[in-house]
């Protein structure tokens, strides 16, 4: 049996994830994060007499902290599980991500373990995040001018 | 390839488990299990490590004998340079060969014991192996706090140790012949599909078993393969059909049986070097003994691949060897 035929076959006998269902899930479950995101923000603009873009700034404090926190009591990956992008997404993800790295490798050391594999799996966010954001702020320079 | 042997038998078996699969429907079969996952251990890898050096001592005690006695130590395991035997090896105290097919590393162990033996270099021989769901998550997936979604087509590594002492005296299941397997690469890549890159080396060793001691299927009451799962069993066979124009009777998977399908969060079943010894150690010898069954073709399968190859978008070469077994009159 050739590759393709081989292919054809494993296709025909492999279920189809539900995509309509995990896009649901993601759906209102990142909706509700953006309406935790909103309400911190206004939280904070009402007591503390911020702006609202400073207070954007210790809503996204809150939530890393919170994913982190919740990394480390060990429930969030469950909850990530179930949510899929509707937790990956949001920072909530990318703390998730530092933070389930970290513990992993602690007992490797601090250097060799911590400090070389934190950033295993954000690592990528941060290098295409960067780059990209120099690729669109040229496009917007110059398109848009200075 | 195919070996005859006229004097080995698995006299004694022992097994040794995690949470997970203490949960499964065959948890009354294991010798021990845990309820944690560390096993009183510091890290992953000296857990894993402790359930080769615990299923070990398990065998000792059941057979009666010390470490002294003991010709030959055979393990492997999962790991990068199979670290979990090597350490259970250091301490266990008897002369050792690491060896490493991914999940088939128990039947390829087998195999060698059983040659020596049969060739009189040895008296007896432990034969092990083992796996640990986060120390393989750790090493080849994500971090085990990670909770990224994983597509249906996955296996769940189960975690767990299981050791046999192979001798020459006649007693508990007798080894009558085995098949070495052919490496295989149908081009499959998808990592995640586990079941269907091994399922062409299964059917490869399946077909020249049976092609080379002139048997048809129906001549074991079970054929049973390592870590297909669900899925992996049907292309089983279906391809083996198609390609070899074998019709398989009275097959089952190990991948499906250890765990709760509808329960546990498994997706398409067990998987890992463990996964097929804790069934045939525990249920299936067990219903060898009862007389429930009589001749087994026991079929480990294995994904030969490392995260470098897969990172560098190489297919996924794998391997399957086969071990008849039949019960003693």
């Amino acid at each position: 049996m050739d590759k393709n035929k081989y292919k054809e076959l494993v296709s025909r006998k492999t279920p189809k994830e539900n995509v309509l269902y995990n896009a649901m899930i993601a759906f209102f479950v990142g909706g509700i994060m953006g309406m935790i995101g909103q309400f911190l923000i206004d939280i904070y603009t009402f007591f503390f007499h911020i702006s609202t873009s400073e207070a954007a700034v210790f809503m996204i404090i809150t939530l890393i902290f919170l994913g982190c926190l919740l990394t480390c009591l060990g429930f969030f990956d469950k909850w990530v599980h179930f949510a899929r992008c509707g937790l990956i997404v949001p920072i909530t993800g990318f703390a998730h991500s530092m933070m389930s790295a970290a513990l992993e490798y602690r007992k490797e050391g601090l250097v060799t373990g911590i400090g070389a594999n934190m950033l295993k799996l954000a690592g990528t966010v941060i290098i295409y995040g960067v780059l990209s954001a120099y690729i669109f702020g040229t496009l917007r320079l110059l398109m848009l001018g200075a | 390839m195919t070996f005859r042997y006229n004097n080995v038998y698995i006299n004694e078996v022992s097994t040794v488990t995690g949470p997970y699969e203490a949960k499964g429907p065959l948890s009354k079969y294991f010798d021990k299990s845990y309820d944690d996952l560390y096993f009183g251990m510091n890290t992953w890898e000296q857990a894993e490590s402790k359930l080769i050096e615990e299923s070990v001592d398990i065998l000792l005690t059941k057979i009666k004998r010390t470490k002294f006695d003991i010709d030959l130590l055979i393990s492997g395991d999962l790991l990068n340079q199979i670290v979990a035997s090597n350490y259970a090896s250091s301490s266990l105290g008897m002369p050792y060969f690491g060896i490493y097919s991914a999940c088939a590393t128990s039947v390829e162990g087998l195999i060698i014991g059983a040659n020596m033996i049969e060739a009189k270099q040895i008296k007896n021989c432990i034969c092990s192996t083992s796996s640990h769901n986060n120390a393989a998550e750790k090493q080849f997936r994500y971090p085990t706090e990670y909770g990224g979604p994983k597509p249906k087509t996955a296996t769940f590594t189960s975690t767990g140790g299981a050791s046999a002492y192979l001798d020459s005296k006649k007693a508990g299941v007798r080894i009558e012949s085995a098949t070495v397997g052919i490496t295989t690469d149908i081009g499959f890549k998808d990592v995640y599909h586990m079941g269907a890159a091994m399922a062409p080396a299964a059917a490869s060793t399946i077909y020249r078993h049976l092609r080379d001691t002139k048997r048809e299927p129906g001549y074991y009451d079970l054929i049973i393969t390592g870590d297909l799962g669900v899925i992996g069993k049907e292309i089983l066979k279906e391809y083996i059909k198609t390609e070899y124009g074998v019709k398989l009777k009275n097959y089952d998977d190990a991948a499906c049986m250890i765990y709760d399908l509808k329960k546990q969060p498994v997706y398409s079943g067990a998987s890992g070097p463990a996964c097929a010894p804790l069934v045939t150690y525990s249920y299936i010898l067990k219903k060898m003994k009862n007389g429930e069954l009589d001749r087994v073709l026991l079929v480990a399968t294995g994904a030969l691949m490392s995260q470098t190859t897969v990172n560098t978008k190489l297919s996924i070469p794998s391997i399957a060897h086969a071990i008849s077994l039949e019960a003693i009159e």
